[in-house]
């Protein structure tokens, strides 16, 4: 019953999505209020039918109902509870389920905070998700129904994936997915603006915050990815370049590129052209990911099933999507018009380079993660883009990108000059560059790279600290106190500063971590000491012990530092009861500076192992400034101005943010 | 400076930025591609020295052996007409066992050893690399012929 019931649930989910993909567009173009009201109802009822669906998988999952085949391939009654819960996740079905109650959550939040918007806006921007959620739900049902049956109903289920039994794969789905889908909200409302024929400002404005706040969930969402394969994978690795991993990267690049370029048509009017087609570039990767990720084209831990069927029903969606939506702006584009002009030195330039910039990385990613697949789908060999090529390209990118983002956001708008800017900044620029050479002689012999990355780490945070000084410190000609300054700060700009704070943060980890990472692959037995990074490991105990689902070889790694005991690291190899293949459960020890890092390998005649330890210097940076990053994207979404603001429906005067810049903020 | 003079200025400086970086891109990409061999590539010689290229078959029963340190290990990948040597120095996959397939990358070295910096085998019971399964069809496709193609060109 509880599998027909959620089939029956997502059917209804479908059929009210074709009503919300059709009758408010129709409404909108006839001026019919009622039909225009279709909307918000219909991506209310879809959520709820969504949810339903939603819940039926997970009471299977929690019941251990294996007539489901979803439910037999992807769980255990040995499962631990949570893992019941984010098992529905854990394969391409559920993962995909998902994936559309997340986007019927976005239609009906559009649908909630949009009230103030004019009806016919919010009329198309729902009709347009509607159509999205044809597609995906449809893709759901007809390929893809968690749902169905397993006849004769299996005894046992085959358990979870091993390697997605872990806390960091609770959540990087669903916050990934938030990004990915968040995204199709930007897009709704610049192919509305396009079909309406109102590209300004206001538009801008309404669609700036949701687009900051799928950012920040995609910027968590690939970080939270990040850090699994870190340490479950147990490579120590965090970035590989892998396919998968540059498919939620290009979205992200293009997304960045679209925050960005919002702004400039928020506050200047201009590039609106460029924004929507942001916009729609920026969705058009999201679909690709969902192509490259469950077409089976591609083989790795998130490559599910594969089902030609599945890969020629998101490609023929991904094509009509970017087909219809190009077509409509080459179409519509035209009538824009421009915003403001500006100087050669201005914010709207360097916000216009960074756009470049991360736009031709995004085409770059690309480039290396298509052509190996062009090259075997059409039978022309086999080849594979490695590290090194995306390393090549990202650099040199990277660095002029770094360098702007020092002095970028203290340019005023329209014209600014910049040799008073370079002026005022020449004290930090001064200091990075001492300090940022200085630096990587404390963690080890001098790097290039590593010296660089201190450099642009602090010169983007010395030069965002020195802003956010002169603005909050007390000034004789104004009456303020300190606090009122603090308080007048918006959200806007402490978000944007925390997410650049984040960058610089990432900059010094990724260039630390990789110029001065230790690794050894060695063989050990009880008793023995190996040194790695300045830290003596001792291994002091092999033993065997039970997991809830599991049994597993246990080492006990004592840790010294100069001779004192540190810490104790117990790694482990596990062996599923389902599985076939053993798993090795990293154990790591976190810390400012550096992680430390053990893994079991392979075991040895003689009671030995082949033990991988790491020395992992300035790891956690990384991590903290995705997140530093992340909350900025949800401060700036929160802003004054997108709550008051939106309340008003008349046009907003383009050149109002032509001020001091102390008060217009990005 | 003349208003037009500096947006011209402003598109040809654009315009060589723009070349730089697809000059950057594609020649990143030119260096570092990396292109796939089979076992009996290497054996008729027809793959570049000093460059890092992947190979894959089936591990050659009964060829692997780990030296004394415990972490070099010597095996042989074979596409079932012929067997290359290999040495990798590192903890090798769970599921790397005798007669399953394969994938390493690395470079060629003197005497014929491919050195490899990584290994890769199935990851999950049911999956075999698509490369080393593409390794044993090809051979015993190309059967009686002695010379097989580069891939890639």
């Amino acid at each position: 019953m509880i599998a027909e019931i959620g089939l029956f649930a997502l059917i209804l989910a479908l059929l009210l999505a074709i009503a919300q993909g059709t009758l408010p567009l129709v409404g909108a173009a006839r001026g019919d209020v009622a039909l225009m009201a279709v909307g918000r109802s219909a991506a209310y009822g879809q959520l709820v039918f969504l949810g339903i669906a939603y819940a039926m998988l997970t009471y299977a999952f929690v019941t251990d109902d294996f007539s489901i085949a979803y439910v037999a391939n992807h769980s255990n009654s040995l499962l631990p509870i949570q893992y019941k819960f984010s098992g529905v996740w854990g394969g391409h079905e559920g993962s995909l389920l998902l994936w559309v109650l997340i986007l019927g959550f976005w239609s009906a939040a559009v649908a909630t905070f949009s009230r103030s918007l004019p009806r016919e806006v919010l009329a198309r921007v729902l009709g347009v998700m509607g159509l999205i959620a044809i597609g995906f739900i449809g893709f759901t049902v007809f390929t893809s129904s968690p749902f169905e049956r397993l006849l004769p109903a299996a005894m046992e289920g085959r358990d979870l994936n091993p390697m997605l039994q872990d806390p960091g794969l609770i959540i990087h789905p669903p916050m990934l997915y938030m990004g990915y889908v968040g995204f199709s909200v930007a897009f709704a409302f610049a192919i509305a603006a396009l079909i309406g024929g109102r590209l300004d400002a206001a538009w801008a404005r309404w669609s700036r915050p949701w687009t900051a706040v799928a950012w920040a969930f995609l910027t968590i969402g690939i970080g939270l990815g990040s850090w699994w394969a870190y340490y479950v994978l147990g490579w120590g690795g965090w970035w590989f370049w892998d396919p998968v991993e540059n498919a939620s990267f290009m979205p992200w690049l293009m997304g960045t590129a679209l925050l960005h370029s919002l702004a400039v048509t928020e506050k200047r009017g201009s590039f609106k052209n460029w924004t929507v087609m942001l916009a729609i570039l920026t969705f058009s990767l999201v679909l690709l990911a969902a192509f490259l990720v469950r077409s089976g084209v591609l083989t790795s831990v998130h490559a599910f099933a594969v089902d030609p069927e599945r890969g020629v029903y998101l490609l023929a969606f991904m094509g009509i999507v970017v087909a219809s939506s190009l077509t409509l702006f080459a179409w519509r584009a035209g009538k824009v018009g421009l915003g403001g002009s500006f100087g050669l030195v201005s914010r709207e330039s360097a916000l216009l380079t960074n756009n470049v910039l991360l736009a031709v990385s995004a085409a770059a990613v690309l480039l290396g993660t298509l052509y190996p697949l062009f090259l075997d789908a059409f039978g022309l060999g086999k080849i594979s883009v490695g590290p090194p090529y995306f390393e090549a390209v990202f650099l040199p990118l990277m660095l002029p990108l770094m360098l702007l983002l020092g002095f970028g956001p203290r340019l005023r708008w329209k014209q600014d000059s910049p040799t008073e800017q370079l002026w005022r900044l020449r004290w930090i620029f001064a200091a990075s560059l001492v300090f940022g050479m200085i630096w990587p002689l404390f963690v080890g012999t001098w790097s290039f790279m590593a010296g660089i990355g201190a450099f642009l780490g602090l010169w983007i945070a010395g030069s965002a600290l020195k802003d956010l000084i002169e603005r909050i410190r007390p000034r004789p000609e104004s009456q303020q106190s300190m606090g009122t300054r603090v308080r007048r700060l918006g959200r806007s700009y402490v978000g944007m500063q925390s997410a650049h704070l984040g960058v610089a943060l990432v900059v010094v980890g990724i260039t630390f971590v990789l110029g001065y990472d230790d690794e050894r692959d060695v063989r050990m037995v009880v008793g023995e000491t190996v040194e790695v990074g300045g830290y003596g490991f001792r291994l002091e105990a092999l033993e065997e012990v039970q997991g809830p689902n599991f049994t597993a070889d246990q080492a006990t790694v004592v840790v010294y530092r100069d001779g004192e005991r540190m810490t104790t690291l117990t790694p482990q190899m596990r062996q599923y009861f389902s599985q076939e293949q053993p798993m090795a459960h990293t154990s790591l020890h976190r810390g400012i500076f550096r992680d430390l890092y053990v893994n079991m390998g392979e075991e040895l005649p003689g009671n030995a192992w082949v033990m991988r330890v790491y020395y992992k210097p300035y790891m956690n940076w990384v991590w903290a400034g995705v997140i530093l990053m992340g909350l900025g994207g949800f401060l700036s979404a929160s802003d004054r101005r997108y709550r008051v603001r939106a309340r008003r429906e008349e046009e907003l005067p383009v050149d109002r943010a032509d001020q001091d810049p102390a008060t217009a903020t990005g | 400076m003349k208003k037009r003079q500096k947006r011209l200025l402003l598109v040809a400086g654009g315009l060589v930025g723009l070349a730089a970086v697809t000059g950057l891109v594609l020649n990143a990409f030119r260096d570092n591609l990396v292109f796939f061999y089979t076992p009996s590539d290497i054996v008729a010689e027809i793959v570049p020295m000093e460059r890092t290229f992947r190979i894959g078959g089936l591990v050659e029963d009964g060829s692997v052996y780990r030296a004394e340190d415990g972490v070099t290990v010597h095996f042989r990948v074979t596409d079932t007409a012929v067997a290359v040597p290999v040495v990798y120095h590192g903890i090798l996959p769970n599921l790397f066992r005798e007669g399953q397939g394969v994938v390493a990358v690395g470079s060629l070295q003197d005497g014929g050893v491919f050195k490899a910096s990584q290994v890769m085998a199935r990851h999950d019971e049911t999956y075999m690399p698509p490369e080393a399964a593409e390794a044993i069809k090809r051979a015993q496709r190309e059967g009686a012929r002695t010379v097989g193609h580069p891939e890639g060109y």
